[in-house]
């Protein structure tokens, strides 16, 4: 029964977020509760030669002042610090570990009081010298010294030579800077001693087992020892993936102090997580006169850390998109002093196909092609990395669905060739893709007497809506109204599952559902058959459904019971069932979800300004659990779309390793002027293959191809190619 | 070394009628309305994004003006009247902009929402938005990183049109 699945159902945490009743992180009280204020390196690299901490321990109301040389034991060994999510090499950050400084803006000291402002106060008051040593922030001054990652990517054909002999050729570096997440909520962390000797500890963060995996392995713990919660993550879009230094900080003064402790770090210490890293993307297409590619090359070089390789998949995606029989792809990266990169909105994706898809833009350019009819020539049915076809793939259908929506057949080819006014008008496009990842998560339900059923994970949700889709699934298989389902989440004693990101949570946590409401479904029918004079006495227990409270039959006949009835001569006040879905491993298909996205830019031609008056982006991933909060991801990624086009930029200050806008006024975001018409098309793709509710997964793939298709419509509103982002006006006066 | 005991200002008795109700507490001059009404009344709904004025989520109703509650320091408040999230719903039932945020789904994370919809309210009282281009604009103050803004307009454009 699908009374909720596909419907646009309301967040059915709505209501605690419009009334503020939603606890966050860092709002949970605590008796004699502690505030942590963090003290910041401020050179790139050195040690730490002095650091004095008396002036502040003098200051009434500190309690302590925690330094590498002055804090509890930690683990020595770098695989005791390798979280979930942690690089395969390197050597994961130690907060307070040793006087070792690897990146400006390090957490060096941890001032704890009895009240915020107190330790704000005296965190100023600490006395630090460095021995500074010489250091490297700049990847395109050290871009000489890229090392080469392994990556999964075998070479086709013969990239080089196809590229020399071809027709026409396109061959540019595009600069992707690097970019913070800025969720609106501080990270933040909790640590409350629960009473009885153990430690729940409240933390910003998109993994609760994660973390609790990570701290008592960091601090020697034992899993009984500390629980990690995190009903609502206000925002984290992949940074709150690996465990943050606060919440290692918050424990480590909370087991010191024996008093519970809170940590916020400041917006400007949100500058010393992670980031998604600056790439230069080099591009190569080659192609003959009519369209037909011969040849991709793609090389990406990436800022990593001095102490881990962060890397993702950039260079890959044009594998899926476009058919060409030779094909050379690499990842590079170059070690600075500067914090390890992290996962962001589609990571490796959002840069790496931004590069792919402008250069497309460019080629058609050459090819005198319309951009469409370039795609549609060498649309690939295939991914052909492994040479595998798609479990489904309806790209053509968001190409033709998008165009149509956004009126696209009335564009004039030429550069410059549309005004409103003293406005430049210009129409580009570009292609998304993302991955349709799965993985295992386990669910409990238990099912009341009174029809109410209480469906626990430790899944989080950070706006992704995962309350809201674990409850319309359960509803569904459980014929209950969604009023009915509770929905927990997000306690690392919860059942198993893994951080929510790249885009796996809802397919994942969905099939959970669904696995565990069988179990209660099949319990259900054998409770029922077995009572007295049931109408279902004679029934096959697999063919029965569960809907309106009732356990009915799925033959013609219309038999039922009532659930209630069922349980009450049972003598069962509840039925529990906690259940691990894991997918069958399945090679023979590749799985993929898929955008095209439609922007109109109007830019005033003295001033250079730039305005996205109108996006369409046309999405295929599957089928789609809620219209309503899925459209807002789609929406939500089109907005960071914008952001990375033309505003979004870590600026940093090569001459003291340092972030010159480590703020939320000069790292510019999006702002509700900046945003006009968004309009969401989800195009239909059944897909039976992908899983049983063939569902794919939204997270990412609404920024995928934003940042070209706006680039692209500079280009054809102004006739300047700029390829080095964020778009800003200075760059089209030039 | 200095004795730096001294240099902690002491404590000034205030009263605030926060969501109707009068509360008295004393607080250092640099404590800010956001920190009072967070770490000393235990209101949490009015939220923390920046601390500097750049981010619009401590929003909340002074003397009906919505103003950034970072930026304003509880002692220069004494006696006023703050409205903050937690006041908004009458009686169980949701003020109209609350409703029209979830019919919208105007927020994901919900981090902003309070700022956003205490800033709509001061808006409202405003009567200077006319259309959404000038939502768009009056609402700029507010930022929302999970880039909601399209659905906080059409909320906002729900309630003004019911009011």
């Amino acid at each position: 029964m699908n009374a909720y699945v596909g419907t646009p159902t309301s967040r059915v945490d709505g209501r605690a977020k419009v009334t503020g009743a939603a606890k966050y992180a860092g709002e949970f009280a605590a008796d004699r509760l502690l505030r942590g204020f963090v003290v910041e390196a401020t050179i790139p690299r050195g040690r730490i030669s002095r650091l004095d901490t008396s002036e502040a321990l003098k200051v009434k109301g500190v309690v302590d002042v925690l330094t590498h040389a002055h804090r509890p034991p930690l683990a020595d060994k770098d695989d005791a610090w390798k979280d979930e999510v942690a690089p395969e090499k390197g050597s994961p950050f130690r907060p307070l570990y040793d006087d070792r400084i690897k990146f400006s803006g390090q957490p060096i000291a941890l001032v704890v009081a009895e009240d915020w402002e107190t330790a704000k106060f005296a965190a100023s008051r600490i006395r630090i010298d460095y021995e500074e040593e010489a250091f490297a922030t700049d990847l395109e001054s050290e871009r000489g010294k890229a090392a080469k990652v392994d990556q999964p990517h075998k070479p086709r054909g013969d990239a080089v030579a196809a590229l020399a002999r071809a027709a026409v050729r396109h061959e540019a570096d595009y600069v992707i800077p690097s970019e913070h997440h800025n969720p609106m909520e501080l990270y933040a962390t909790t640590a409350v001693w629960d009473g009885s000797g153990r430690l729940a500890i409240y933390d910003k963060t998109q993994g609760v087992q994660n973390v609790q995996k990570f701290l008592c392995s960091v601090f020697g713990k034992k899993p009984d020892d500390l629980r990690v919660i995190s009903p609502y993550v206000g925002g984290a879009f992949g940074s709150g993936l690996r465990p943050q230094y606060q919440v290692v900080l918050a424990t480590m003064a909370a087991l010191a102090l024996k008093r519970s402790v809170r940590v916020v770090l400041t917006r400007r210490q949100m500058y010393g997580l992670g980031y998604r890293p600056m790439t230069i993307e080099h591009v190569a297409l080659g192609a003959s006169p009519d369209g037909t590619l011969d040849a991709v090359t793609h090389e990406a070089i990436a800022v990593t850390s001095c102490f881990e390789d962060f890397s993702r998949n950039d260079t890959g995606w044009g594998e899926q998109l476009y058919k060409s029989p030779n094909s050379r792809l690499s990842h590079k990266l170059v070690h600075l002093d500067v914090a390890t990169p992290c996962d962001m909105r589609a990571p490796g994706a959002a840069s790496g196909v931004c590069a792919l898809e402008c250069a497309m833009d460019e080629l058609a350019v050459a090819l005198k092609l319309d951009p469409i009819e370039l795609r549609l020539k060498c649309y690939s049915d295939r991914d052909q990395s492994e040479d595998l076809p798609y479990t489904s793939k309806q790209l053509r259908q968001c190409y033709a669905r998008g165009a149509e929506a956004f009126g696209w057949a009335r564009r004039n080819p030429a550069p410059r060739s549309m005004r409103d006014g003293k406005e430049l008008v210009g129409w580009g496009m570009a292609t998304g893709v993302w991955e349709a990842l799965q993985m295992p998560v386990a669910v409990r339900i238990v099912l009341t007497a009174n029809g109410h059923a209480e469906v626990s994970c430790a899944a989080s949700d950070i706006g992704t809506g995962t309350y809201t889709i674990v409850a319309q699934v359960a509803a569904d298989a459980l014929g209950l109204p969604i009023e009915n389902i509770s929905v927990r989440l997000a306690d690392s004693t919860l059942p198993q599952a893994p951080v929510e990101g790249g885009s796996w949570m809802a397919a994942s946590s969905a099939h959970a559902v669904l696995g565990a409401a069988e179990d209660i479904r099949q319990e259900l029918a054998r409770l029922a058959k077995a009572m007295p004079d049931s109408p279902l006495a004679d029934l096959d227990a697999a063919k029965v459904t569960l809907v309106d409270g009732m356990i009915a039959s799925n033959d013609t006949n219309g038999a039922a019971v009532s659930i209630a009835d069922v349980m009450h001569h049972s003598k069962l006040e509840r039925i529990e069932k906690e259940k691990l879905n894991q997918f069958a491993e399945d090679k023979s298909h590749a799985r993929n979800t898929h955008s095209a996205v439609f922007a109109e830019v109007k830019v005033d031609e003295q001033l250079g300004v730039i305005r996205v008056t109108r996006v369409v982006s046309a999405v295929a991933a599957g089928r789609i659990l809620n219209t309503k909060t899925g459209r807002s991801q789609i929406m939500g990624g089109v907005v960071w779309g914008i952001g990375m086009a033309l505003h979004e930029e870590t600026l940093m200050d090569h001459r003291f390793g340092r972030i010159m806008n480590a703020n939320i006024a000069e790292y510019h975001i999006p702002v509700n002027a900046d945003i006009h018409d968004v309009d969401v098309i989800f195009v239909d793709e059944p897909d039976d293959r992908i899983n049983r509710l063939g569902i794919k997964g939204l997270g990412e793939i609404g920024i995928v191809g934003v940042p070209a298709a706006i680039a692209n419509a500079v280009y054809h509103a102004t006739g300047k190619r700029i390829r080095r982002f964020p778009i800003t006006l200075d760059k089209l006066l030039e | 070394m200095a004795d730096l005991t001294d240099q902690i200002p002491e404590r000034i008795a205030i009263s605030l009628v926060v969501n109707g109700v009068r509360r008295t507490l004393e607080v250092v001059p640099w404590t800010t309305l956001l920190d009072a009404l967070r770490d000393r009344l235990q209101l949490t709904g009015t939220k923390k994004g920046c601390d500097h004025g750049q981010c619009g989520a401590c929003t909340v109703l002074v003397d009906g003006r919505r103003v950034n509650s970072c930026l304003t320091l509880a002692v220069m408040k004494d006696g006023a009247e703050i409205t903050t999230i937690e006041g908004l719903a009458k009686d169980g039932t949701l003020h109209p902009l609350q409703q029209a945020f979830v019919d919208h789904d105007a927020f994901q994370c919900g981090y902003c929402t309070p700022g956003q919809i205490c800033s709509a309210a001061g808006l409202l009282a405003e009567g200077r938005a006319r259309d959404a281009d000038e939502i768009r604009e009056l609402m700029s103050g507010n930022l929302c990183r999970c880039g909601a803004y399209p659905n906080i307009v059409a909320a906002i454009e729900q309630a003004m049109s019911r009011s």
